[in-house]
């Protein structure tokens, strides 16, 4: 352990100024200097709230501390930020302080003793976010938890090891706390401790928040209202009440503590943060999704009616009353279009109290104006300053008529400005509270600057493509995965990269195509029998659009001779139709560059050689039928990197440009099925047609490089499978897999068909689609 | 023969006139041309058919045309009864016969099959064969076919055939404009305008949102619903949701926005 660069001896005989004070420090028994140092102020500090008892208890715990052998730093930690975390927790720190000495004890006798300075120095802010003992023991009940599951766990019995991942959680926790209740705490270390669990690195990733997984889990637990769950209601908002379309980009608010994003909108679309907790004002409350339609809104009131302004001329404070006073005046007209957003705005607009601000002291101009907005849309303000009330008697007047304009406005806010002037105005201590009016973009798009502005540069400077950047493919699409033991998603978990397929020679697969001509002869028969008919007689109808000459005399004669007659004489016409919309996804892994067993083995074929005929066969069988049909492949090398090759899409042809795709097909890797089966899905998801089809060939097994789990896959293949039938997409399965019997059945249920001798394949795919859709 | 009494529009339609098309329509009838009325479910082109066969003093007969509908639903077929078969002439053969304005509402429902048989009404000839029958009918001198058309929801599968469109003259209507659907609704229902005028404000919200999940916005048929209930004594957000909301869609995102377009409108 480190020895201080002072003599231990130092500390120990420093001489506090009270004497009730030096008997602590005796009973302390502390040779560490900088804890002398600040001893005497904790101290003095912990007496406004505690009584000498629980004094006692707190030195008596810092002792236990001291002698840990980790330093100064743990100590200092808890003098330091022990009265607060009582305070926080209702000022008691009775049934905390042996939770808390008991969680030390514990990573001291682990190897995790490094993890208790982190635990210590966070512990006053994580009370400050839980405000009472028993969400505190909950907290550390947690991070016990993520303790005992993480250390030594390698190689069993022993724990030899420490937790990577405790310290990072430690650190973090203020944050995660702000943004999670202990509940979504606890779904965030356990999916840590569940992905992470084995992985040093990355579990220490996860825990420090770096990771992709770990942001979007902990977006995922988040509590509020999320963007990504009302998106789309956002979007049928502007639509329906504004006439209005948007891009909608979220901002994160989770990461960004220091400076607060703030809404705006500029040419690449309208931004929002990612995230609204329900508002709960004195004027009510107002839900997330209303909030962000009260974002939503204002910026389309200065898209409708407001016009840059040239700001050069003008001074900040001149700009700021300008601001407001023109985002009251949009504001104004929102409410005209739609009553019922006052409410909204009100309860979310701050009443500042009318003396809150001290002239003397303060520059008050802020104060001043957020008076006057409140003002200017609330009728029922109540502030009582005859200069303010004269200005909204002229804003109204000058909103009686019409819309007014922002040159207009503009006029008047800079009379405000002129005839409200303070010397303090220029004070350095601006009054903040209450002024800040959530809801309200910067109000970038309000001006212009003759001078070009270096700002306006730098802003669209950062958006050019950089160089190269068109031709690096478009960006992934992550899908989730579902994990069967806790039975929850893994959100974004899988990277799904598109491609279209490299090209070879056309001609290829036509001398496939040739080679199986008789094939060929043979399915085209079939295939005319299941084309459209145009029309099928339907006879025997009590209703129908022709009389059945036939029958009906049959009727009438027993009708004559006093038998009941048959009412069924007539008949009609149904024309039978196709829609049908089918996407062939072929599982282009390594295993299909072994050659076949068996009978085929004389030939010396690839699975892969067989899978391009059975696939031109099929291709050229589905396009004389006419249905539309994609083909894609897809195979994968862990989870960020699953590869989804367009080989033909649904509108093109069946011509040269398809078949030399067709003819450059190649294999590799492995076979991460559920997120192709997801990603196909999601394009026949998109086609109009009775029936959506997503037929698979495969050879084997889900699996990847990076999963270790039996059957984790499988049970997400077998997810993918119920949420494409869920969403109306029949998916079936050709394997090639003679052992797939096992497993098959567990993804596909009976949709599924396991072809045991794979040279047959060229001729049962194509005969397989037409029993399907007959 | 059928009794065209029967078939008279008896007393006047109130029909809210939008701009030319009654003049139009009388030059369309004069010259015995048939006419094509477009426009969304709900919108008034019954309405002014019906105004229009009781402003001519024409018998009006309306045939609703469905996906069963067959070509002996609208000629006539023959029935079965004690003395053997016997032919009965259906809706387009009595219009034809007796001189009326047959009136073929959303004939794209029909199957194509089933359209044809109204081309010989439509040209020059102004026939109708009855093959079954084995009888040519030449139509009445005041024997006019119209037929409405709703370019909007039908699938690419139920468009109209060209050879059938270019037969017509065409009307395109739409919802009126929001003052006058204001007061078509105020008028046709008793309630107060400026009740009316926010119902058309919720509408327009609805409508605003047609190909982005909805296949129909509200039509004026459905307001003058809402307005119904309000007389009934209903309160307008109730009535509003269950009218104008709830027929429209299951899509819960478009029934928040639209609940909230109510409760932003109706303050
Ligand atoms: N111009 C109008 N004058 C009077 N009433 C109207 C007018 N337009 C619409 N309406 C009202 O709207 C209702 C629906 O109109 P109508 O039944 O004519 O619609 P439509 O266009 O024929 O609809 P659909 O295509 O569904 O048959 C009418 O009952 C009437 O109350
Ligand atoms: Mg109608």
């Amino acid at each position: 352990m480190p020895t201080g660069i002072r003599p231990v001896t130092d500390a120990r005989q420093r001489q506090m100024a009270h004497p009730q004070v030096q008997a602590w420090w005796q009973a302390l028994d502390c040779g560490f200097a900088p804890v002398a140092d600040v001893f005497e102020e904790c101290l003095y500090e912990a007496l406004s709230s505690f009584d000498k008892a629980q004094i006692e208890a707190y030195i008596g715990a810092a002792r236990f501390i001291g002698k840990l052998g980790r330093g100064p730093e743990p100590l200092l930690a808890f003098l330091e930020e022990w009265p607060a975390v009582a305070m926080a927790a209702s000022g008691d720190q009775e049934p905390l302080l042996p939770q808390v000495m008991g969680a030390i004890r514990a990573m001291q006798k682990s190897p995790n003793s490094a993890a208790i300075t982190p635990f210590l120095q966070t512990l006053a802010a994580v009370a400050r976010r839980l405000q009472s003992a028993e969400q505190i023991e909950l907290y550390i009940d947690i991070a016990l938890n993520l303790m005992a599951r993480t250390s030594g766990s390698i190689h069993g019995h022993h724990t030899t090891f420490a937790s990577p991942g405790l310290p990072a959680f430690f650190e973090q926790a203020p944050r995660l706390l702000g943004l999670l209740s202990t509940a979504g705490l606890r779904n965030w270390t356990e999916f840590g401790i569940r992905n992470h669990g084995s992985h040093p690195e990355r579990q220490v990733e996860y825990f420090a928040l770096k990771s992709a997984d770990s942001r979007a889990v902990l977006q995922r637990e988040r509590h509020g209202t999320l963007f990504a769950d009302v998106e789309r209601t956002l979007d049928l908002y502007l639509r329906a009440l504004w006439r209005d379309s948007e891009l909608l980009v979220p901002y994160s608010t989770a990461f960004d503590e220091l400076r607060r994003p703030v809404p705006y909108y500029d040419k690449l679309g309208m931004r929002v943060p990612d995230v609204f907790d329900d508002a709960h004002g004195p004027r009510g409350a107002v839900s997330g999704l209303d909030r962000y339609r009260a974002v939503l809104a204002h910026m389309v009131g200065h898209r409708r009616w407001s016009t840059a302004q040239i700001a050069d001329n003008w001074s900040p404070f001149q700009r700021m009353a300008v601001e407001f006073f023109e985002d009251c005046r949009i504001e104004t007209l929102l409410i005209r279009e739609y009553p019922g957003l006052r409410r909204i705005f009100l309860a979310l607009h701050p009443q500042p109290r009318q003396d809150a601000c001290d002239p003397e002291t303060t520059s008050c101009l802020r104060h001043r104006l957020a008076m006057l907005s409140r003002a200017l849309l609330d009728p029922a303000h109540g502030y009582t300053d005859p200069v303010l009330l004269a200005f909204v008697q002229r804003f109204h007047e000058l909103l009686s008529a019409g819309e007014s304009g922002t040159a207009e406005i503009a006029a008047l806010a800079l009379a405000y400005v002129t005839q409200t002037r303070r010397p303090s105005d220029q004070l350095a201590t601006i009054h903040f509270d209450d002024t800040v009016i959530d809801y309200r973009d910067d109000n970038r798009q309000l001006w212009k600057f003759i001078e070009e502005g270096d700002e306006e540069e730098a802003f669209d400077a950062e958006r050019k493509l950089e160089p190269g950047e068109a031709l690096r493919g478009l960006p992934p699409r992550r899908y989730p995965e579902w994990d069967d033991a806790s039975q929850t998603y893994r959100p974004d978990w899988v990277s799904v990269y598109e491609a279209l397929h490299a090209s070879g020679s056309a001609a290829d697969i036509d001398r496939l195509l040739q080679k199986h001509a008789a094939l060929a002869k043979h399915l085209k028969r079939l295939l005319d029998l299941l084309k459209p008919q145009d029309k099928v007689r339907i006879r025997h109808q009590e209703e129908g659009s022709d009389l059945d000459l036939d029958v009906a005399i049959g009727s009438l004669i027993d009708f004559k001779s006093g038998a009941t007659p048959d009412p069924r004489i007539n008949m009609s016409h149904r024309t039978d139709g196709r829609d049908i919309s089918v996407l062939l996804l072929l599982d282009l892994s390594e295993s299909l560059n072994e050659k076949v067993a068996g009978a085929g083995s004389a030939t010396g074929q690839t699975v892969l050689e067989l899978s391009q005929e059975a696939v031109s066969l099929l291709a050229w069988a589905i396009d004389c039928l006419g249905d539309p049909c994609a083909i894609a492949g897809f195979h994968s090398n862990t989870r960020h990197e699953v590869r989804y090759q367009h080989i033909k899409g649904f509108s093109e042809r069946w011509d040269d440009v398809v078949k030399a795709r067709l003819a450059a097909m190649s294999a590799g890797w492995s076979t991460r099925m559920g997120a192709a089966l997801r990603h196909a899905g999601h394009y026949l998801e998109a086609r109009r047609a009775d029936k959506k089809i997503l037929l698979l060939l495969t050879d084997g097994e889900p699996a990847d490089v990076d999963v270790t789990e039996p059957g984790h896959l499988r049970a997400d293949a077998r997810k993918a499978v119920e949420e494409l039938s869920a969403r109306g997409v029949d998916t079936f399965c050709l394997s090639l897999d003679p052992k797939a019997d096992d497993y098959v059945r567990s993804i596909f249920g009976k949709r599924h068909l396991v072809l045991d001798r794979v040279e047959q394949l060229p001729e049962r795919l194509p005969l397989l689609y037409m029993a399907l859709t007959r | 023969m059928a009794n065209k009494e029967q078939f008279l529009v008896k007393a006047e339609p109130y029909y809210q006139v939008q701009g030319q098309e009654v003049a139009l329509y009388e030059a369309a009838y004069h010259a015995r041309l048939p006419v094509m009325v477009k426009g969304p479910t709900g919108c008034g082109k019954s309405r002014f058919v019906e105004y229009m066969a009781w402003k001519l003093g024409r018998p009006l007969i309306t045939v609703a045309c469905n996906e069963d509908m067959t070509a002996s639903d609208l000629v006539g077929r023959y029935l079965l009864d004690a003395n053997g078969t016997r032919w009965l002439d259906g809706p387009l053969t009595t219009a034809a016969r007796i001189g009326a304005i047959c009136y073929l509402d959303e004939i794209v429902e029909a199957r194509q099959d089933t359209t044809v048989v109204i081309h010989p009404l439509t040209d020059h000839r102004r026939t109708l064969p009855l093959d079954k029958k084995g009888e040519l009918i030449e139509a009445h001198a005041d024997f006019q076919l119209v037929i409405s058309y709703n370019p909007g929801y039908q699938s690419l599968m139920k468009d109209l055939k060209q050879s059938t469109k270019q037969r017509f003259t065409a009307f395109d209507f739409d919802y009126p404009e929001a003052t006058l659907e204001a007061q078509i609704v105020a008028r046709e229902t008793g309630i107060d305008q400026t009740v009316a005028a926010q119902l058309v404000k919720v509408a327009q919200t609805a409508r605003n949102l047609k190909g982005h999940g909805l296949d129909e916005g509200v039509s004026t048929r459905l307001i003058v619903y809402a307005a119904t209930l309000i007389g009934k004594g209903v309160t307008p957000r109730d009535a509003c949701r269950m009218a104008m909301v709830r027929p429209i869609t299951d899509d819960a995102d478009i029934r928040a926005t639209l609940d909230h377009a109510i409760d932003a409108t109706f303050a």
